[in-house]
């Protein structure tokens, strides 16, 4: 085992913990936008379309396939928050109302 | 920029996701949590195209973001409400299968070429490209059984959870021979595998557990990114994939206990297939007690008269569309100095939350929304339950009746209260496909038609109450 694979592997696991600690806070009352959030942010994806597109000069093939991966990954970042944010908007309290 | 000062950038992002999920905690915080991941999100765009190894494909990229960002926006300003599930399970879909086809192209591009590049990046590479498929082929059947253009009850057949088992272990074994043999379209095997598993594995489970599958196929495309990142070592990648891991698997561990089934019943159990109408007539109820039947007038004289009203919504009332109307009846009835409030089922909806979301678009203040706990020890001082589209989360028998399907979920003590006005279209079960005690309690009376009708007959017969 490498010493970075055991650094990535610490990495995780902290991860892990601090995933479960932030989002059992979150209230059921945000649920939803919560799992527009997530999905938004596990359009991260999108850093590794753009890496395998433009730093390891693959074929014609693959490239249409890299380019695809770029157009998921990128709407699914958009899409999420924009999504997340027009949730997030109408949550609006009884005294905010007038 | 080098990858050291990338990776330092990339630090900035990782705080941002974690902000944008800690300001979730309140819904008062919760919209500049959100901007602040979607800031850093751009943060990671743009360092990422600042490296020193992006030397080319600048086109491609560019019509990619820009393809892909006017299909995020409009889809996301287009979509209804009541459609966010299926919106959820199409970005779901999508992120995974970014992440295979990463791991398609790595494999392709840089493994193959090289021969060796150590076990770790190889079985993550495998990984990947097995999980994302999943994900994305689990997400589209999701999204089409949300969207109806499948049936959303369970689909099986003879063998199924055999067929599907040896399907899964056969992708892994093509997967691990792919990585051993540096086999190109083995991999490619793999995933069109994995993608048919992914099908196979959603279509049995019924529309009512949709809110555990999409939990789960988010944590799914979460572990998908992770994997993604320890095969471009990037941390960013891996810390944001397992915040989104951890998310699902919560969400997945909440629905579960909020419907008392485990994991494994609601994926393997095929709930809901069981459809048991005993005649089915709207008049007699399975023990042949009567069911009493009211009219818009009369509940409106109960409801202007009462002091506590409680409304339960369930997703019959988003399929209504009846939200605002609900809304504009309970204003008219606080106007009269009723006092109104919503119970919310955690269930309730097609994915978890949802139907908090749903009122709050009716423009319903979230602090007249009370979760189940906090509402239930309430119902007893209540005068009128008024359940407009919610079933099995209301059926006494989850705590009466050992044998029933649903003995044990936490349900909203909806029969607890003085008085019970169901809005119901017709007797038809629920989803769980068994009879509900609370319409045959003397104390029940039931409004039958469609939500949104009677809700609207409702509110002009409170007018001239």
């Amino acid at each position: 085992m490498s010493a970075q694979l055991i650094t990535e592997l610490t990495i995780l696991v902290l991860a892990i913990f601090l995933g479960f600690e932030v989002i059992s806070k979150v209230p059921t009352l945000l649920h939803t936008p919560l799992m527009s959030g997530t999905n938004a942010i596990h359009g991260i994806v999108i850093v590794g379309a753009l890496i395998i597109m433009g730093a390891h000069h693959p074929g014609w093939f693959m490239r249409i396939v890299a380019f695809v991966a770029v157009i998921l990954a990128t709407a699914n970042v958009v899409g999420g928050f924009v999504v997340t944010d027009r949730m997030l908007e109408m949550f609006k309290r009884r005294r905010d109302e007038h | 920029m080098s990858q050291n000062t990338a990776n330092l950038f990339y630090l900035i992002t990782i705080a941002a996701f974690i902000l944008a999920l800690r300001f979730l905690s309140s819904p008062r915080q919760a919209r500049l949590g959100n901007q602040i991941g979607a800031a850093g999100m751009l943060v990671a765009v743009v360092v990422t195209l600042l490296q020193d190894e992006i030397v080319t494909g600048w086109w491609f990229m560019a019509i990619g973001i820009a393809i892909g960002t006017v299909v995020g926006v409009v889809g996301a300003r287009r979509v209804k409400m009541t459609a966010m599930p299926q919106m959820v399970a199409l970005f779901n879909g999508v992120g995974g299968g970014a992440a295979a086809l990463i791991s398609v192209v790595e494999f392709h591009g840089v493994w193959a070429n090289v021969g060796d590049v150590g076990a770790e990046r190889a079985i993550s590479t495998v990984f990947s490209a097995l999980v994302g498929s999943i994900s994305f082929a689990g997400s589209m059947i999701a999204f089409a059984k949300l969207q109806e253009l499948l049936s959303g009850r369970p689909i099986t057949y003879p063998g199924q959870q055999v067929g599907n088992a040896v399907l899964f272990v056969g992708a892994v074994a093509v997967g691990a021979t792919a990585m051993a043999t540096v086999s190109f379209w083995l991999l490619v095997l793999m995933v069109a595998l994995a993608a048919l598993f992914g099908v196979l594995f959603v279509l049995p489970i019924g529309g009512a557990d949709m809110p555990v599958v999409i939990s789960l196929l988010n944590a799914f495309t979460g572990l998908a990114a992770a994997a993604t990142g320890f095969v471009l070592h990037s941390n960013v990648l891996i810390v944001s994939g397992m915040l989104v891991g951890a998310s699902g698997t919560l969400l997945t561990m909440l629905m579960g206990r909020a419907m008392n089934r485990s994991i494994a019943n609601v994926l393997f159990g095929a709930f809901g297939k069981v459809v048991a109408v005993p005649g089915g007539a709207v008049a007699a109820g399975a023990d042949g007690a009567s069911v009493r039947s009211t009219t818009a007038d009369d509940v409106a004289v109960m409801l202007a008269y009462a002091q506590r009203v409680v409304v339960v919504p369930g997703y019959g009332l988003a399929v209504a569309q009846a939200q605002h109307e609900v809304r504009q009846l309970a204003d008219l009835l606080e106007g009269k100095g009723v006092d109104v409030r919503y119970a919310i089922h955690p269930v309730a909806g097609r994915m978890p939350g949802h139907m908090n979301v749903l009122l709050a678009e009716a423009n319903v203040p979230y602090d007249q929304l009370k979760e189940m706990d906090e509402i239930n020890p309430d119902f007893p001082q209540t005068d009128v339950a008024l359940v407009v589209g919610a079933n099995d989360v209301t059926n006494p028998a989850a705590r009466n009746t050992p044998g029933s399907p649903i003995y044990g979920m936490p349900i909203l003590d909806v029969d607890r209260a003085r008085q019970i006005v169901v809005l119901k279209r017709s007797m038809n079960p629920g989803f769980a496909g068994i009879d509900n005690e609370l319409y045959t309690d003397p104390k029940t009376a039931m409004l039958f038609g469609d939500a949104k009708d009677s809700i609207s007959k409702l509110i002009q017969a409170v007018k001239t109450v």
